[in-house]
């Protein structure tokens, strides 16, 4: 006993050093998967007012309130456009009549934070559970499709970007409607891949790639970007393709929270059939 | 005493606030970020009990993971390089030995000796941090450039500090 105590003592350094180490590299092995949620986020609320502090000595001051007001209007048009409403009919004949619930809401609101050159990005937004954002929702810019939203607070949200290795998204050939799994892979802030695209179909560059509206976060349609080249044929039938993304990441600002009014219907079910 | 404890809990609160709120904030080329706040580290006086220091440093990096929705990889990459410290300072400096008040900086000890000392401890820091984060070695060569590019303007930015706080502490 006294040997041991002695040895700690010696040792202080190296055991207080291998402790704080494991302690870290434990946090980034839990944590690093997007599943798993952390307190310590830039949702939090201290982060979440200093990085609201600072964006706005960054916003471009005379132009905030005008972009703020555009965007308001967007998601205004947005939430009422036919793209954002189910048609409600159960049968043919009555499409003279067609009558339509809504699916979709828009959450105007702004990127407080950003990042895009490490090798898992996010952003924080300034809306939060108090303006009706949950985890999973989507977050569309103008451009394009910009991530999923990771942990809410009161005031703010942390976003996993599409930037991040973490998330993918159901992504679909505008063209000819297949489609295949999209995700980043790391390297270039301007480009993603998306896997999983049948290899006998036809892709040139150019071609437009949209969300698929199968996973209930996006609604289908919405402009994720284009083909750039394809990566390499599998042989195990798949290949992959290389996307220039529509959105500029290192220039977002205003984007719409999407909410699937829904959400929770569609899911429900889908787990009573995957049970059975 | 006191002013040597008031100096590094300003050069903390300072760093931390210029790296989430101006460096992090510029996304140079894509993948460049300077890590200056491993400067806290660097400029810890040469008395700090080990522990000591590996607490601090710990916190920082924390404190900054909490910025960067990254849980551990700046806390770990900061530990890390803390605990080789007392290593590196007992290789480079005279025998003869230091007041442990004194902070590592260019004044005292000229450009060639604080540049090498404060380069072996950005590339430490900097090459553990980049390959936790990416944590798959098949990306080798991205993380090599990587950390080099950001080794190169932490650097920059670190020698540029020093100039520029030298005056003051006159």
């Amino acid at each position: 006993m006294k040997n041991l105590l002695y040895f700690i003592i010696r040792n202080h350094y190296v055991i207080l050093f291998l402790l704080i180490e494991s302690f870290s590299l434990a946090l980034v092995v839990h944590y690093n998967n997007y599943q798993h949620t952390c307190a310590l986020n830039s949702s939090a609320k201290i982060a979440g007012n200093i990085n609201q502090a600072f964006s706005v000595v960054n916003n471009y001051i005379g132009l905030r309130d005008k972009n703020e007001a555009l965007n308001a209007e967007l998601a205004k048009a947005r939430s009422v456009e036919l793209i954002s409403y189910k048609v409600d009919t159960v049968s043919a004949q009555l499409v003279k009549d067609p009558n339509y619930i809504q699916q979709y809401e828009y959450i105007p609101c702004q990127v407080i934070s950003n990042s895009v050159n490490n090798s898992n990005n996010f952003l924080t937004i300034n809306v939060g559970k108090k303006h009706g954002v949950e985890r999973g929702m989507g977050v569309v810019s103008a451009s394009g499709v910009i991530g999923v939203v990771k942990e809410t607070s009161d005031n703010f949200a942390s976003v996993i970007s599409v930037l991040n290795p973490n998330l993918n998204i159901s992504a679909m050939l505008k063209a000819n409607g297949y489609f295949g799994s999209l995700s980043w892979e790391g390297y270039n802030y301007q480009y993603a891949a998306i896997n999983d695209l049948p290899s006998h179909i036809e892709v040139h560059s150019g071609d437009t790639v949209i969300t698929s509206g199968y996973s209930a976060i996006f609604p289908k349609g919405m402009l994720i970007g284009t083909i750039d080249t394809v990566l390499n044929v599998g042989t195990n039938g798949f290949m992959v393709a290389s996307v220039k993304l529509s959105v500029d990441f290192k220039r977002v600002g205003n984007v719409q929270v999407i909410k699937n009014l829904l959400r929770d219907e569609q899911l429900e079910l889908e787990m009573h059939s995957g049970n059975e | 005493m006191n002013n040597v404890l008031l100096f590094n809990i300003l050069r903390f609160v300072a760093l931390l606030l210029l790296q989430v709120g101006v460096l992090n904030q510029i996304q140079f080329g894509g993948y460049i970020n300077p890590y200056l706040y491993i400067l806290f580290v660097i400029m810890l006086p040469f008395g700090t009990p080990g522990w000591l220091s590996l607490i601090l440093s710990f916190f920082m990096g924390i404190s900054i993971d909490m910025f960067c929705n990254t849980p551990g990889i700046h806390a770990s990459a900061t530990v890390f390089a803390a605990f080789i410290r007392p290593w590196l300072l007992a290789g480079l400096l005279p025998r003869d030995g230091v007041e442990p008040d004194v902070t590592p900086n260019i004044r005292v000890f000229g450009f060639a000796w604080f540049f090498n000392y404060s380069a072996i401890m950005v590339l430490i820091h900097h090459i553990f941090l980049f390959l936790i984060d990416v944590f798959k070695l098949n990306a080798l060569h991205i993380v090599l450039w990587r950390t080099l590019m950001s080794v190169i303007f932490t650097m920059l930015l670190v020698v540029l500090s020093q100039f520029l706080t030298a005056k003051k502490t006159k």
